[in-house]
């Protein structure tokens, strides 16, 4: 993995990136497959909540809001 | 008879009934087709937070029976929730001639994930596309029939909430379940090792179980998932980690696989990521999109109702707003049906005396039955039948979701679930309903905390109450528009104290005797939908109206006989009603009431609904009024029997945090099958309005104001 790999919590608001990987485990790790979050898939961060977390993105076409602890265990790469 | 997770029973009415598992993730209309072919408005539905329970229905076509269960709305199979294992032992063993699939046709790769988990377990399944028109109007075109191939199963565009594509859907479970011939599941393919040690596990499963999702069975035990094996035991009443074949081919399989360097967690995320790329694969085949940006009008309207500026007070001026219309659209109907109500008691009265009707069983019947019923139909109905149907208004556009995501930081720093939010919703509606919808929550520990806190919210049955008793002490003296506007505020500010103690006691309950870390979790914001605005209204008007009247009959009425009674029949000159309101006033005046408001919560137990109309009673039992028609008389019988502001204070707050009702503390038995968490859940939210009722009344005693 390259330096451009970085949690999804960092990706700024309108942007896309691809998961590359996913480090959580357990029940977690689960359930975040089961959103579909695989190696590739692409991500858009779309909208933070009033208190800045958690946050939605734009995951296969559903919206689904994670809170930090979970996107900061799915590592992204930017698309520019 | 098929018994399903919770026990409740699948009654055939004809024994050649065909029965249909009606599954879908949740938002996609499941319930609206469940309705539309059933002819039913189930109960469940009529909350807010939709399928809590499996309900069923029948329905005749082509001259056969049909049932339809409708199952919890989920994402996915693999039973990290309740409501999931509950769906998947229903679709795996419960024997369903066919398992319908409601999609939704604007997010339809997310749906799939689900289809092919379901097509996994069963051979008779039937997609259901449902939404097209408005994947239509946001452009999404979806080829039918190249998705039927893919996936080998009929597949039905619809639009349930006009009817379309129903009647051939109907035809297709027709003729699905008709079928003689068996045809194989669908089969997703795996990766080499995984599917050796599927070969080498699968012919046991079939020689101990049966053909029946054999393949998926092995996955599950290859997966080491204990839920499966836990059902397994208790619908085949097989031990299957006993059976030494099985035990023996499956130390054989993951030799397999630990061979090929696939572990446990490495199998599991193969298994999903293959589902992922198969439903990935399939809407790259079925669906094109003729505008990319079909979503931007969602976005832009989240961009509002969650931005950092106006989140909160939108949704704090929305919930105000939903008051306001309840107080301003009760008052007229509340007025008519009293004045209807108290003319029909004086005819009543008039008729019994001319028939010579013995004067103390006309009391009984007329002040005692009568009058309570009368009280509960005209104080309490019309705001419920109000504020029911804007609230479910705003669930149907997909607003919950959103507050959901406003509060999430907040529930997260009381070590609480994000989903707990949408309980404490479910809450509003009715308290029952939320602590139905914690199954919605996976961990334990947060379930039983979003159980115990969800009294804290006033359900719908308790609004009235509060609005009657602040338009009484707090606003009444406002005239026209702006008393009504106060009195929302107020509510509002109520509302907003019910989520901080919320928050507060999960908060201590997570530091105290339910310890532990908030887990994990994701929550989705469904596209916003036109909600259906004829058919919520006149659909929990009516229901409402019915249950309400239902529920006042069955509870207010022999309440309302017994305040009567105790009221009327005297021990040493003093009646039963005052002998246990003496007993209770020492207690109820440390916390700012009298005896006969706590007798009335006690009496009340069965509904909230009729604390204030027992209070009514009671006070005029003892002879201070006869007639009672309007809130300015009601204001003079409360006045004329002691009330001060400080006593409407402390019944507002132990009205929103007191003992849940009867319907609501059995069903938290149901829900945590715990005589324990049951009592817990009774004693937090008492105690805590006791000690805030007693905290306020001492501090206005002290300093002197009353």
């Amino acid at each position: 993995m390259g330096d451009s790999v970085f949690p999804l919590n960092y990706l700024p608001l309108g942007k896309k990136a691809r998961v590359k990987a996913l480090i959580s485990v357990g029940s977690t790790r689960r359930r975040m497959l089961d959103l579909g979050i695989i190696s590739n898939t692409e991500v858009e961060a779309l909208q933070k909540s009033p208190s800045g977390d958690p946050i939605a993105y734009c995951i296969r076409g559903a919206v689904i809001a994670l809170r930090s602890e979970e996107a900061s265990q799915i590592l992204v790469e930017e698309i520019y | 008879m098929i018994k399903d997770e919770n026990q409740s029973v699948i009654e055939k009415k004809n024994l050649d009934d065909r029965i249909i598992a009606l599954a879908g993730n949740p938002n996609v209309g499941k319930s609206t087709v469940f309705n539309y072919l059933t002819g039913l408005n189930q109960h469940t539905g009529n909350w807010p937070g939709k399928t809590v329970t499996n309900a069923q229905g029948r329905y005749l076509h082509k001259g056969k029976g049909f049932i339809l269960v409708d199952l919890p709305g989920i994402y996915s199979l693999m039973a990290n929730s309740v409501e999931e294992e509950v769906a998947r032992d229903f679709i795996c063993f419960g024997n369903p001639d066919a398992t319908l699939i409601v999609a939704d046709a604007t997010c339809l790769e997310r749906n799939l994930n689900l289809v092919l988990q379901t097509l996994e377990i069963t051979n008779t399944g039937i997609l259901c596309v449902n939404l097209l028109d408005e994947a239509k109007s946001k452009k999404i075109n979806i080829d039918l029939k190249e998705l039927s191939k893919q996936l080998g199963i009929p597949v039905i565009g619809t639009c349930a909430r006009d009817g379309k594509g129903l009647s051939e859907l109907m035809d297709e479970a027709y003729n699905l379940t008709m079928k003689k011939s068996i045809k194989s599941n669908y089969i997703i393919k795996y990766d080499k090792p995984i599917e050796e040690a599927i070969a080498l596990l699968e012919p046991s499963i079939r020689k101990l179980i049966g053909d029946l999702s054999s393949r998926w069975l092995a996955l599950k035990l290859l997966d080491g998932d204990k839920t499966i094996i836990k059902s397994i035991n208790r619908y085949y009443k097989i031990d299957i980690l006993e059976e030494e074949e099985i035990v023996n081919k499956l130390q054989l399989a993951r030799e397999v696989l630990i061979n090929s360097g696939i572990d446990n967690n490495l199998f599991r995320d193969k298994v999903v990521s293959r589902i992922v790329i198969k439903a990935e694969e399939i809407s790259r085949k079925v669906v094109s999109y003729e505008n990319e940006k079909y979503n931007l009008r969602d976005r832009k309207i989240d961009r509002i109702l969650t931005s950092k500026t106006f989140g909160i007070p939108i949704m704090l001026a929305l919930l105000g707003f939903v008051f306001w219309l309840t107080i301003i659209g009760a008052n007229y109907p509340s007025q008519m049906i009293s004045d209807g109500l108290f003319w029909l008691e004086v005819r009543i009265n008039a008729f019994l005396i001319t028939i010579n009707f013995p004067v103390w069983l006309q009391g009984l019947l007329v002040e005692g039955v009568y009058r309570t019923l009368a009280w509960v139909i005209s104080v309490m109905l019309p705001p419920m039948a109000i504020f029911f149907p804007l609230f479910s208004l705003l669930e149907d556009l997909g607003y919950l979701p959103r507050i959901a995501f406003n509060l999430d930081n907040f529930f997260k720093k009381a070590c609480a679930h994000g989903k707990q939010a949408l309980t404490m919703c479910m809450g509003f509606g009715c308290n029952a309903a939320g602590v139905v919808g914690c199954r919605i929550i996976d961990s334990p520990r947060e379930r039983l905390i979003a159980i115990i806190t969800n009294a804290f919210v006033p359900c719908n049955g308790r609004f009235p109450t509060l609005i009657a008793v602040i338009t009484i002490f707090f606003t009444g003296f406002f005239s026209g528009l702006s008393g009504s506007f106060a009195s929302a505020f107020i509510l509002t500010m109520l509302i907003v104290l019910s989520v901080v103690m919320t928050l507060l006691l999960s908060k201590i309950l997570s530091r105290t005797i339910l310890k532990g870390l908030p887990s994990s979790f994701a929550l989705e914001l469904p596209p916003y939908r036109k909600p259906q605005i004829s058919k919520v209204i006149t659909r929990s008007i009516f229901d409402r109206t019915i249950f309400v009247l239902g529920r006042a009959v069955v509870v207010a009425a022999p309440a309302g006989l017994i305040i009567w009674i105790m009221a009327n029949i005297t021990i040493g000159n003093i009646s039963i009603l005052s002998h246990c309101a003496s007993f209770l006033n020492p207690f109820a005046k440390l916390i700012g009431l009298d005896g006969y408001i706590i007798m009335a919560f006690i009496l009340g137990f069965p509904a909230n609904e009729i604390v204030l109309p027992i209070i009514i009673m009671s006070y005029m039992s003892k002879g201070s009024l006869l007639q009672l028609d309007n809130l300015y008389q009601l204001r003079e019988l409360l006045i004329n029997n002691g009330w001060t502001w400080l006593t409407a204070a402390c019944f507002i707050i132990f009205t929103l945090m007191h003992w849940p009702c009867g319907t609501t503390f059995l069903t938290i038995r149901k829900e945590t099958q715990s005589w324990k968490w049951t009592i817990v859940s009774f004693l937090v939210p008492t105690l805590t309005g006791s000690l805030f009722c007693f905290i306020i009344t001492t501090i206005v005693r002290l300093l002197g104001i009353i």
